[in-house]
């Protein structure tokens, strides 16, 4: 079990690490920072997706407050953007925790429209409070420092965005092992034998909405440094969708799957710009199709094909 | 009773009434397949769409009516043979983000097929509003909560006297049991959600007229739908009833009275409310899980 996980996480570093080698322009960067950050956020959700079994139709709610607060604390009030990250992070955690507990009561469809709710509660209200958010068009942030230096260049923000990927993976990979990540798994499976169990279900559950809440935050307070600008549209139910199913479409409860999703789906509207028109179309039928034949996700489906390949005489 | 109230009723009852329509669609759907349907919404501005577009093509208006309803209904059909039934006995994820790429799907096919500018349907009966104890009632209105009582009070006759209608709802309580007595739940669930989908696209050119149709109205109205079927009660008839006029009444108070730039979140707050303390809606059934 151990090796295994370490290779995984070796093979990541690895890959960001040589990544750089195919990547010709400033173009190629940015894809590859957009798909680590929507990474970070998607190995999050997948802690709360596939490996707690719940859903969450909100998430890019928590994003977009992320990314707001930094904006906003470093943009109208001068502080310094680490600080401002922290403070943004911590009011998405403590929000998440009090959101978490009556939430997370509700299963299936109730609790998609319940965090769907949130969602869409949290986008309006950051759209319509111009005053601190700059409304409909958005407002400018400034740059990242780190020490006093500015973090700005597309190759400088990719090393910082694949350390972190590898970081927020090794994290998630710690918690699915530990007895927190069991406990979740043994509540996907039946609440109320986890709850015989002796597990705490509901603290459990709320615990992983937390962390997913943060992992998202963070990702979104550098994605609005990174980019300087933030819109309401990365706060949209929308992107929520995307997150979500960038995580089923990679493997749900697979961790190198929710990277995997993620990669495919960032690049795929990237690629399909030269199809602009047809981007929607083509997005809702790879959803549609992917979860009517390949309802398990991309790399569990493709990891038992190939233990099956690997069985056949 | 204050002009200004009366306006206010009387526009939520308006919107209420076509939120009321969608709910029906959602209660349907779900009541003969236990899918949620976020592709609701789409076929209520397929059929704002589709009437405009015909419309401006020179079809007299009822043709282009019948023919986007048509439209819709077939649409509901091909969702449910290539979309829902390969995927039935996955779980809730994985239905729910097959709608929702379905919906993706038609908003896309929309601005393909049709374009991305707000269209608007010329009203059924003129636009000289009419003027009630001092609030004014467009004569589109009236048709909208007209339209919408008969199609009430014929989805009640359909389900308690026909035999198709008492099939789907023997479906909805159990579908072994039904299947048992010689129902074909497939023909059953394709009627359910062709009735939907048709359902939608009725509401969808009652309302154009008032508040216009583009290839996005469908998002806001179908989760607004949801919304109202859930507040009523999801899988109730009357519930979703209940739920839209509701929720279109206090969605017209709150704007005119609190605050209309928050009006859309309104609904969003009525339901975590509901979820929270009242998730079987006002009229829904008590559910109760299997371990």
């Amino acid at each position: 079990m151990a090796s295994s996980r370490t290779a995984g996480l070796a093979a990541l570093a690895a890959v960001v690490a040589l990544l750089p080698l195919a990547l010709v322009n400033n173009y190629h960067y940015e894809v590859a920072i957009l798909v680590g950050l929507n990474a970070i956020v998607c190995v999050g959700l997948n802690l709360l997706i596939g490996y707690a079994g719940q859903i969450s139709l909100g998430h890019a709610g928590f994003f977009g407050l992320g990314a707001y607060g930094s904006a906003i604390l470093t943009a109208r009030y001068g502080w310094p953007p680490l600080a401002a990250l922290l403070a943004a992070t911590l009011a998405v955690a403590l929000l998440a925790l009090a959101i978490g507990r009556p939430i997370l009561r509700l299963r299936g469809h109730y609790l998609a429209m319940a965090t769907l709710g949130m969602g869409v509660i949290i986008s309006i209200v950051i759209t319509t409070e111009d005053r601190y958010t700059g409304g409909p068009d958005g407002m400018s942030v400034p740059p990242l420092t780190l020490a006093g230096v500015a973090l700005t260049g597309e190759r400088p923000w990719y090393w910082v965005v694949g350390v972190l990927l590898v970081l927020a993976v090794w994290l998630a990979r710690n918690l699915i092992d530990s007895p927190h990540g069991r406990a979740l798994r043994a509540l996907h499976g039946s609440e109320v034998a986890a709850e015989v169990g002796g597990i705490d279900s509901a603290r459990h559950k709320v615990r992983v909405f937390v962390i997913s809440a943060v992992y998202a935050a963070v990702a979104g307070s550098l994605a609005a440094h990174y980019a300087g600008f933030i819109t309401p549209a990365k706060v949209t139910f929308f992107h929520s969708i995307e997150l979500v199913t960038m995580v089923v479409f990679g493997g749900m409860a697979s961790t190198f799957g929710a990277v995997v999703g993620a990669a495919v789906l960032t690049t795929l509207p990237q690629a399909l710009t030269v199809f602009k028109e047809y981007e929607m179309v083509v997005f809702g039928g790879v959803m549609m199709l992917t979860m009517i034949f390949m309802p398990k996700g991309l790399v569990p489906t493709l990891a038992a094909l190939a233990a099956r390949l690997g069985k056949a005489p | 009773m204050s002009a200004q109230f009366l306006q206010f009723l009387l526009a939520g009852l308006t919107i209420g009434a076509i939120y009321a329509l969608v709910a029906l669609g959602f209660s349907i759907i779900y009541n003969a397949s236990q899918v949620i349907n976020f592709a609701q919404g789409e076929f209520v501005m397929v059929g704002g769409m589709c009437t405009v577009w015909l419309g401006n093509a020179g079809w007299p208006l009822p043709a282009a009516i019948a023919a986007a309803v048509l439209l819709a209904a077939l649409l509901g059909l091909a969702l449910e043979r290539f979309a829902v039934e390969p995927a039935r006995g996955a779980s809730v994820v994985t239905l729910i983000i097959i709608t929702i790429g379905a919906s993706i799907l038609l908003r896309g096919l929309a601005t393909l097929v049709w374009d991305k500018k707000i269209h608007a349907l010329k009203p059924f009966s003129g636009e000289a509003p009419i003027q009630i104890g001092g609030a004014t009632l467009l004569p589109q209105s009236l048709w909208v909560l007209g339209v919408t009582l008969v199609v009430v009070l014929l989805l009640s006759w359909f389900f308690g006297r026909t035999l198709l209608g008492k099939a789907l709802l023997a479906t909805s309580h159990n579908r072994l049991a039904a299947q048992l007595v010689g129902i074909s739940v497939r023909r059953v669930l394709l009627v359910a959600f062709s009735l939907s989908a048709a359902l939608g696209a009725v509401a969808g050119i009652l309302i154009a007229p008032i508040t216009f149709t583009a290839w996005d109205v469908g998002v806001m109205l179908g989760l607004k739908g949801f919304a109202a079927a859930i507040l009523g009660g999801m899988g109730s008839g009357p519930g979703a009833v209940v739920g839209g006029l509701a929720l279109g009444i206090i969605e017209a108070m709150g704007a005119g009275y609190l605050s209309s730039a928050y009006k859309d979140a309104l609904a969003f707050v009525i339901i975590l409310a509901v979820l929270f303390f009242m998730p079987n809606g006002l009229l829904g059934r008590r559910s109760v899980d299997r371990v």
